[in-house]
């Protein structure tokens, strides 16, 4: 008889906590460090009981996809976005996105590595707080390279990545003496090949957005990638990612492979052959003052009309903080804290000692500039994108010419004068000439 | 010497029907036998069709990062709501142009099948603004009306066919007894196509569970059925064939039991009428 009140009872309080409850819909993408994001929430809701989170997790491209038409449409369907920084720029640019200015007076937004947050931010306001950031780098086997009688410098050149690269070959071994990204797309061979312009001096656009695919720089560029994967890179690596890649490094088949340093734990990891073979470089350069590395940072940002602005921000200086880190670190241990944005950490022993890719990490980061990414001066900010609209379509297609160039379906030069065609083309229809 | 000849023909095609059917199932054999590899192994070249290493840790670590049964039940409310409300309209718009056909009846249900011909992605930005006004961006009942659009047209015509089959005296008798219209569709027309109806709806149900274009877009958290599921385990930076395969077998699995029990009606259904 006395049950009935005692039910209604609790139902009333299960009601009542569920109504006070926010709920948080985090769209987010599918990347370990995020993951262990995941499944550590219960330290943030247990400090904040009044909020709640539903996790969206999705494929880079799909995520991108998504929120891109979500927050085009003021849909409404998400309170916190995991962003990339080609996105940043362009979507504070539309006011897609709100300042994070509560971040917490602990959060000590100078602790974040400069390069990282110049990339976030606009007019000196955080619009976006990073996860993790990461850029790229050389890692290459220590065996294999002292084989071949040679010993990788802290700062190789591109001269000197060829000449080991011809040295490591070993066709009847099944070793490839470099592997680089060949599939198409602009955060794909484009994001590679574009940062390692960078470095030979060429540029997407000069000054005034005309199209510079015409310029020896270019030509440079890609005559050098097509002709060293051509000579020491694996059979059809004009299908290859950063997954292909990685797999076959972990395999033993790459001497030496240029990627984001988000893959040093990958091959110095448990499902690596050559774990404890793997050394790290900064990315290589051909003496003109910048390096072949990019930058990169997936971050945490709040949509512009969003209801839940304060839930939002509360869950962000959590989920990028120090405080973050140290939890990582307790449950899974340093290597697996998520890197590449903030300056403590790389200034902690006991990352440095449980991360033996620390400092090349953090140098590959620091040498990065977004703001001034080329030799020449660019109307442009981004290091391996363009950050305008257009772009992701045009490096897309940009993409392809590359990929076919490289699979051996047009020449160099062809690849080349197409490139320049479809991106004045697209140009002129954007606008910019 | 005709009854060897028949039976050597027996023999022919009867391996080439194996070899067909292992080849079009071989993808998914793979996929299965791809979940129950380390990730180590599902990457290992050159690949191994068996583990090495028989684990189910894919398996518990799906099951521990997400919720299959929620995305399990948004499917299953789905496409089976999907598939109601299509053969709710598309019955007696398949029994008129079946039994009381016009000079454009044809025009129409061609311009009914040359919506399939448009991309989807072309219509993504005003549907999703419709879908926003109307609250019904992650809800079930927005992806009911969105697959029940989408397969509308397959579904009117597979009926159509069916009712063409069948005998228009059977109707009129039924008319001269005193059937209203109501009556002759459910008991007199609907009874005599029920296995072309089970097919239809059998088909619209695998094509309403494997649609990945608008269940992905249009819903977040709330809504999202197995193929959401399914993409959460996709990457381009990171190593995770083995955990996508044992999320797509979970996600397949279901469907693939139900095209196995109801093969016969399936079959039956997709060729009734194709001989006379």
């Amino acid at each position: 008889m006395k049950l009935f009140p005692v039910i209604a009872g609790a139902f009333l309080v299960a009601l009542a906590s569920s109504a006070s409850a926010e709920t948080l819909t985090i769209a987010t993408v599918n990347n370990g460090d995020m993951i262990l994001m995941q499944k550590l929430t219960d330290d943030f809701t247990t400090a904040n009981p009044d909020i709640q989170l539903q996790w969206v997790t999705m494929e880079e491209n799909v995520l991108r996809q998504k929120v891109t038409t979500d927050i085009a449409t003021k849909g409404g369907q998400y309170d916190v976005l995991t962003i990339g920084t080609y996105e940043v720029p362009i979507w504070t640019k539309q006011g897609w996105l709100v300042p994070l200015d509560n971040l917490g007076a602990d959060y000590d937004v100078d602790d974040l590595l400069p390069a990282i947050r110049g990339g976030l931010s606009m007019d000196g306001k955080l619009y976006a707080a990073p996860f993790y950031g990461e850029s790229s780098m050389v890692m290459y086997r220590k065996d294999l390279m002292e084989k071949a009688g040679l010993t990788m410098p802290d700062a190789p050149t591109w001269d000197f990545i060829r000449q080991a690269a011809d040295a490591m070959t070993d066709r009847a071994a099944g070793i490839n003496g470099v592997c680089l990204r060949g599939k198409a797309g602009w955060g794909e061979n484009m994001a590679f090949l574009t940062a390692m312009s960078n470095s030979f001096g060429a540029r997407w656009f000069d000054e005034t957005w005309t199209p510079q695919f015409d310029q020896p720089e270019w030509k440079d560029t890609l005559s050098f990638y097509v002709d060293m994967m051509k000579a020491d890179g694996p059979e059809g690596s004009s299908s290859n990612g950063f997954n292909e890649n990685l797999a076959l490094f972990q395999q033993g088949k790459c001497g030496m492979w240029i990627d984001a340093t988000v893959a040093a734990s990958f091959v110095t990891g448990k499902d690596s052959t050559v774990a404890d073979k793997v050394g790290f470089a900064l990315a290589p350069d051909k003496g003109l003052g910048k390096r072949g590395n990019w930058l990169w940072a997936w971050s945490l940002a709040v949509p512009a009309g969003s209801q839940k602005v304060e839930a939002a921000e509360k869950f962000i200086a959590w989920a990028t903080s120090k405080h973050y880190a140290e939890l990582v670190a307790s449950k899974e241990g340093w290597a697996n804290v998520p890197p590449g944005t903030r300056t403590s950490l790389y200034a902690n022993p006991n990352y440095q000692a449980a991360a033996p890719f620390a400092k090349m990490t953090l140098d590959s980061i620091n040498s990065a500039d977004p703001t001034h990414p080329t030799v020449k001066p660019v109307p442009y900010v981004g290091v391996q994108f363009v950050a305008i609209p257009e772009f992701a379509g045009i490096g897309m297609t940009v993409g392809q010419l590359f990929s076919a160039a490289l699979a051996g379906q047009s020449s160099v030069d062809d690849a080349l004068k197409q490139a320049q065609d479809v991106t004045m083309r697209e140009m002129q229809k954007a606008g910019y000439l | 010497m005709a009854r060897a000849a028949t039976t050597q023909r027996k023999i022919v095609v009867t391996t080439a029907a194996w070899i067909v059917g292992l080849l079009i199932f071989f993808p998914i054999l793979w996929t299965i036998l791809t979940s129950f590899k380390t990730e180590g192994d599902a990457i290992a070249f050159p690949p191994s069709l068996f583990p090495p290493h028989w684990t189910l840790e894919n398996y518990f670590e799906v099951q521990s990062r997400s919720d299959y049964f929620r995305h399990f039940v948004n499917s299953v409310v789905i496409s089976i709501g999907s598939t109601v409300l299509a053969l709710l309209i598309a019955v007696p718009a398949a029994w008129a142009m079946a039994f009381s056909p016009t000079p454009k009846t044809r025009d129409i249900m061609m311009w009914m099948l040359s919506t399939k011909m448009m991309p989807a992605v072309g219509v993504l930005v005003p549907i999703y603004l419709i879908f926003r006004t109307l609250g019904l961006l992650d809800n079930v009942w927005g992806l009911m009306v969105i697959l029940m659009l989408m397969n509308l047209p397959i579904v009117v015509w597979m009926l159509y066919t069916y009712f063409k089959e069948i005998p228009v005296d059977i109707l009129e008798a039924a008319r001269m007894d005193g059937a209203t219209l109501g009556k002759e569709l459910v008991y007199v027309l609907v009874p005599m196509a029920v296995p072309g109806i089970a097919s239809t709806m059998l088909l619209n149900v695998i094509l309403a569970w494997n649609e990945a274009f608008w269940t992905l877009n249009l819903t977040a958290a709330r809504a999202a059925p197995l193929t959401a599921f399914i993409a959460s385990y996709s990457s381009p930076e990171g190593l995770f064939w083995a955990k996508l395969s044992a999320a797509s077998t979970l996600a397949i699995a279901p469907i693939l039991v139900l095209g196995w029990i109801s093969q016969k009606q399936l079959v039956r259904g997709l060729t009734f009428g194709a001989v006379k």
